[in-house]
């Protein structure tokens, strides 16, 4: 098996979880990692302080698309106070393969845009 | 040649593919910085003592070298920079500010790098300037007849400006610049020509006089030199009437509280002091290149575009965006392996010690006419062999393996 690019990584990048836009979203952020020019737009819907549905678009390397898809699995219809409290290391942990620094940004680019999605909600 | 480079000798695995973004070091380079640091370093144009002196005569011979190099009139039309970006900014700037006003036009390429499309953009932003960039037509070739469709009678003269890359780093395409720069001046001889040589200066003999340019830039660490030094090359009376872009020491006749008088050139232009080293290396490339020879080099890598041209025609699955033909372009190949993104092919590349580059190449009105996101390049240079081009196509094998392609 390779290290890397584990079959559950390959799967989510094959037929990723959650793709698409959401209309009249209470969440719309896109955010880039400019190093390589990997885009992701983020729509959320929340309901009684819940996600209520979530989607995901752009362009990226299986490692941005695959934590993207597995992350907003995660988190979907989870309550607002529950996945605030989620941190980087969770989101490494689903993906649970080891990253050099750069490949890090990757994985964590759909992290980094639910938290400035949230700042944008305050 | 790969003897001659001891990042090989360091790394026997290396398979460096990415000479289009910097090149590998000779040790005649590598020796010419060291020996300047243990022999001659002082700063020039300062010193009476032997040192400075000596350190200043080796600094303008080099002036002289690159200014044969191009085949330029005069060595005071060589003025050096930080690389060809400082060069195209010192045009924009010193050139550009003081004879362009609102709606001339400059004319570009949908082919060209950042470094000469980004300082342009601050002009249309500064003074309102207008942009248009020459389509790329059929197989990869910049469609510049198309600029009739475009510009109608009075508008000709509204062209002021042709700032052009002499080779695409992400297509490989060498322009006709001939042809091109021709067909402008026909149009009008007041129109200004320049012309981006950063990929091709180190693989093809570039000749100042031939192409009849009116600015030329390039930088040295493509071209096997010292990274932090570039040229930019402009006719004399151009240089004469234009301000330079930074000032402050060196480049100044007389300074008083209230005013300074500019030095005449090159000096105007180079302010503070200059990457010595470097421009001593740059020398010592040269150096290098005359040696190999540049009919040596052409068919070197002629050989090497032949045989992987050959190669990628036999791939399934993988998009090359480049002409299929071997004339008129570099060893420059980018291309996608099925709908593999980018650095995951750069990722799986990099397990078998293969350097390529990844991403938008700083060409990203590029990417947006191919209609991607970001593609693989894989670039030769004299140093490279067909081994190296072997263990690409092996790589890329791997990468089809892991993605299932």
């Amino acid at each position: 098996m390779d290290p890397l690019y584990r079959e559950i990584i390959l799967e989510h990048w094959q037929n990723p979880q959650n793709a698409g836009v959401l209309e009249n979203a209470d969440i719309d952020i896109t955010e880039t990692n400019p190093l390589c020019g990997d885009e992701i737009r983020l729509t959320i819907k929340i309901k009684n302080e819940k996600i209520n549905s979530i989607l995901f678009s752009g362009v990226g390397c299986a490692i941005s698309q695959a934590s993207a898809s597995l992350f907003i699995e995660e988190i979907k219809g989870e309550s607002l106070d529950f996945v605030k409290l989620k941190n980087e290391k969770d989101v490494l942990k689903l993906l649970g393969i080891e990253l050099t620094p750069a490949r890090m940004k990757c994985a964590l680019l759909i992290f980094k845009t639910l938290q400035i999605g949230f700042t944008k909600l305050q | 040649m790969k003897q001659d480079f001891p990042i090989f000798k360091t790394y026997p695995d290396l398979i460096y593919l990415d000479s289009s973004a910097t090149s590998q070091k000779p040790q005649m380079v590598i020796n010419a910085v060291y020996n300047f640091y243990s022999k001659n370093n002082s700063n020039i144009h300062r010193g009476i003592y032997d040192l400075s002196q000596s350190a200043t005569d080796m600094f303008e011979t080099i002036r002289i070298k690159v200014s044969k190099f191009i085949n330029a009139k005069d060595a005071k039309e060589i003025i050096f920079t930080s690389g060809a970006t400082e060069a195209i900014n010192i045009v924009a700037n010193g050139w550009g500010k003081k004879n362009l006003v609102k709606n001339d036009f400059i004319i570009l390429s949908e082919m060209d790098h950042h470094s000469n499309i980004v300082p342009w953009i601050r002009l249309k932003k500064e003074i309102g300037v207008e942009l248009f960039f020459l389509p790329i037509g059929e197989d990869f070739k910049l469609d510049y007849k198309k600029i009739n469709s475009r510009f109608l009678g009075k508008d000709l003269k509204k062209i002021k400006l042709v700032s052009l890359t002499h080779a695409s780093n992400v297509l490989g395409t060498i322009n006709p610049l001939e042809e091109i720069i021709q067909f402008f001046k026909n149009i009008n001889p007041e129109i200004k020509i320049l012309i981006d040589a950063a990929q091709t200066v180190p693989h093809i003999p570039v000749d100042i006089q031939k192409l009849d340019c009116d600015f030329l830039v390039f930088s040295s660490h493509k071209m096997l030199g010292p990274s932090g030094v570039g040229v930019l090359y402009a006719r004399k009376e151009l240089l004469e009437n234009m301000e330079p872009f930074i000032v402050g020491s060196h480049m100044i006749k007389n300074v008083t509280k209230e005013d300074a008088v500019w030095a005449d050139i090159p000096d105007k232009f180079e302010a503070g002091t200059r990457n010595l080293e470097g421009v001593i290396g740059l020398g010592a490339a040269i150096g290098y290149l005359q040696k190999v020879g540049f009919e040596k080099i052409q068919t070197l890598e002629k050989e090497l575009i032949v045989y992987a041209l050959d190669m990628f025609e036999k791939q399934k699955d993988i998009t090359l965006f480049g002409s299929k033909k071997s004339e008129n372009r570099l060893g420059v190949f980018s291309f996608a392996v099925g709908k593999v993104h980018s650095h995951d092919v750069s990722e799986i590349l990099n397990r078998s010690h293969i350097a390529v580059r990844a991403g938008h190449h700083c060409a990203q009105p590029l990417m947006e006419v191919l209609k991607v996101s970001g593609i693989v390049r894989a670039s030769i240079y004299l140093y490279n062999t067909k081994e190296d081009i072997d263990r690409l196509f092996e790589g890329i094998h791997e990468v089809k393996k892991i993605f299932k392609g």
